[in-house]
């Protein structure tokens, strides 16, 4: 463009010139119903651009506001009751971060360990890697309440047999959540150019060491984002919870693995089943509480994930 | 460091005599190393494999009682009555109603947002609005639930033109529901859509103004065809998001079996029959234990299907540039 804007000869200047009105009177001569569809259609899209963040903000105007009356210093400090005067989030909270941290003790090394097999270790036409790799596909489409059964049949009962405890819950949420963490590992590694391996491997160091020492630490911020996604799902999941027992009178605070659990998400569940208007506020309110802590971490994942994008 | 020049002397000693490319030494730490990384991996099969097993062992189980063709063909649901009834239809109406006026509001709005972040947002307003629709996928299901029941219900209720489909909606609806299921997987459809319009390549674009198409042409007829892989994945993602919802339509769908795709009354969907009757202590090996896990299973195959669907559609419609 720069190029034609530069005056030469004046013969061309008035070519440019002349070539320039044709255009823009062919342009011009579009049918008036397609300058008028060309227009709806941009209102169109701008709305429902509007009606998805507006829909969105009224969620969360809707929940402070509901909420006001019961934002106290006891919301979190109070424990389970069966009046609303008395009733605060406080053993949800702790039974969330006990269940919370076994997740994490849980996704991040099987997580991680499986997203460095299906990269570094398997072959990608392998009969192993691609029959994992559908799996993981599918696996991350199971609805959330199915999980739950599984964690009914097979972790509370059956195989495993540990009763409705908050290491149930976190098995159960972990298994949720692990393909949300293969899959963000797997991209994660495989951003990190071959040169490195490359360079690594032709040192000497084996393929652990080069995974060890050079792979994973490039890829570290990649992995965090997924983990912290994932922990956000983990903390905002109701439905796989309900099924395991989800002792929602839980008078007192979970205090380790084989103790039984509340969460935040069930707690509020509860409230907002009962009638009494005090208790929809205090749900209101445990709404909120939940919602800034599940958008403060999504926000600093996805922080994390712009600023460390293009790093090679 | 000493490992590294045990390495080193000896790949050359048997440089020496013929090469050779394998490592020099034996290497067992590196095999364990292996073996842990596959069972991580191996980790998926053993789940889907467990999830298929609790599902199809109660299963099975309850086909002996009750006949396929009882549970899938008949209309009445009240497994918890005396006499029972297993008649699944109600709350596969019931599911397939509320994800439909889900995918209704969802649809055209997501699709919407994407089309305006790829084909007309600014690049400042893009890189502002993208993460903060990110961000809202986050959201909990829980808070949608109370979200439908305190405030889209209400609503609804008071602007509802006189007896449009069949008057306002009651406290529990469908329509509420489904609404409120929209709104949460908007984000997954505007965000996925995005992706897939950004991705197709200015060419294709810039060929088509040349020819003197409209910026809503060239978004139609151009840029949507070329990213119609993963649209359509998009969508069949949001669509087993919306059968598989169970918050939501616990809280705000009521849980009335009702064989009716009507959007104002109370229905039952098969998650929402799940969760209120699992609740932990429904005995193992009762017939209502087996009947959740039917159903259960019901769910499980049909959004195993639209998954495979998913992966057939985007591998038909990919279009490859360069």
């Amino acid at each position: 463009m720069s190029r034609l804007d530069e005056p030469r000869t004046a013969r061309t200047q008035v070519a440019v010139a002349g070539a320039r009105a044709v255009t823009a009177e062919m342009l011009s001569d579009q049918p008036r119903r397609a300058v008028i569809r060309n227009a709806l259609f941009a209102s169109l899209v701008f709305l429902a651009i509007a009606i998805a963040l507006l829909g969105l903000l009224a969620l969360i105007a809707d929940s402070i506001v509901k909420g006001w009356s019961a934002f106290t210093p006891e919301l979190l400090t109070n424990g389970t009751s069966s009046f609303p005067a008395n009733a605060g989030l406080h053993s949800a909270i702790i039974g969330t971060l006990w269940i919370i941290g076994f997740v994490v003790l849980l996704i991040v090394p099987i997580g991680v360990g499986a997203a460095v097999f299906l990269e570094e270790y398997s072959n990608r036409d392998s009969r192993l890697g691609r029959l994992v790799e559908v799996n993981i596909q599918n696996l991350a489409a199971v609805p959330s309440i199915i999980y739950g059964l599984l964690g009914l049949a097979f972790i509370a009962r059956g195989t495993f047999d540990l009763g409705f405890v908050v290491l149930t819950a976190s098995m159960t949420l972990a298994l949720l959540v692990l393909p949300t963490v293969i899959l963000a590992g797997r991209e994660a590694i495989r951003a990190v150019p071959p040169s490195i391996r490359e360079g690594s491997l032709a040192l000497g160091a084996t393929r652990w060491q080069t995974t060890r020492h050079q792979v994973l630490p490039a890829a570290i911020p990649g992995i965090a984002t997924g983990v912290i996604l994932a922990v956000s799902r983990a903390i905002g999941e109701t439905a796989p919870l309900i099924p395991l027992g989800a002792a929602t009178f839980v008078t007192y605070d979970p205090n380790g693995p084989f103790s039984e659990f509340t969460a935040m998400p069930l707690q509020i569940f509860s409230w907002v089943k009962q009638s009494q208007p005090e208790f929809q506020a205090l749900a209101a309110a445990g709404i909120v509480v939940l919602l800034a802590l599940l958008l403060a971490l999504n926000s600093f994942a996805i922080v994390l994930r712009n600023r460390y994008e293009q790093r090679w | 460091m000493a490992s590294r020049d045990i390495a080193a002397s000896g790949s050359r000693a048997s440089v020496e005599s013929r090469p050779r490319l394998g490592a020099a030494s034996p290497r067992h730490g590196e095999k364990v190393i292996y073996l842990l990384l596959a069972a991580c991996a191996v980790l998926s099969v053993v789940t889907t494999t467990a999830i298929v097993i609790s599902l199809v062992v109660p299963s099975i189980e309850f086909f002996d009682e009750v006949s396929i063709a009882t549970f899938l063909f008949t209309t009445d649901w009240g497994p918890t009555f005396t006499p029972p009834t297993f008649g699944v239809l109600p709350i596969v109406v019931g599911t397939l109603g509320v994800t439909l006026w889900a995918m209704l509001f969802a649809v055209p709005v997501g699709l919407g947002a994407a089309v305006y972040l790829s084909e007309y947002a600014g690049r400042r307003t893009r890189k502002i609005v993208k993460p903060i629709l990110e961000i809202l996928a986050g959201v909990p299901t829980i808070a949608f639930g109370f979200f439908a029941l305190k405030f889209i219900t209400p609503t609804l209720q008071d602007v509802w033109p006189g007896h449009f489909l069949g008057g306002p909606p009651l406290i529990f609806s469908a329509l509420a529901a489904g609404l409120a299921i929209g709104l949460m997987i908007v984000p997954i459809i505007a965000s996925i859509s995005e992706d897939a319009m950004s991705a197709v390549p200015h060419g294709l674009r810039e060929g088509a103004y040349a020819l003197g198409a409209t910026k809503a042409r060239v978004a139609t007829r151009v840029v949507f065809p070329a990213a119609l892989s993963g649209i359509v994945a998009s969508i069949i993602l949001a669509i087993s998001r919306a059968v598989g919802e169970t918050m939501i339509v616990l809280l705000a769908a009521g849980n009335t079996p009702n064989l009716t795709f009507s959007p104002v009354e109370s229905i039952q969907t098969m998650t929402a029959f799940i969760g209120t009757t699992a609740t932990g202590d429904i005995p193992t090996g009762s017939v209502i234990y087996k009947t959740v896990f039917a159903v259960a299973l019901l769910l499980f195959v049909m959004t195993l299907l639209m998954n495979l669907l998913s992966i057939r559609l985007v591998r038909r419609f990919r279009e490859v540039y360069e």
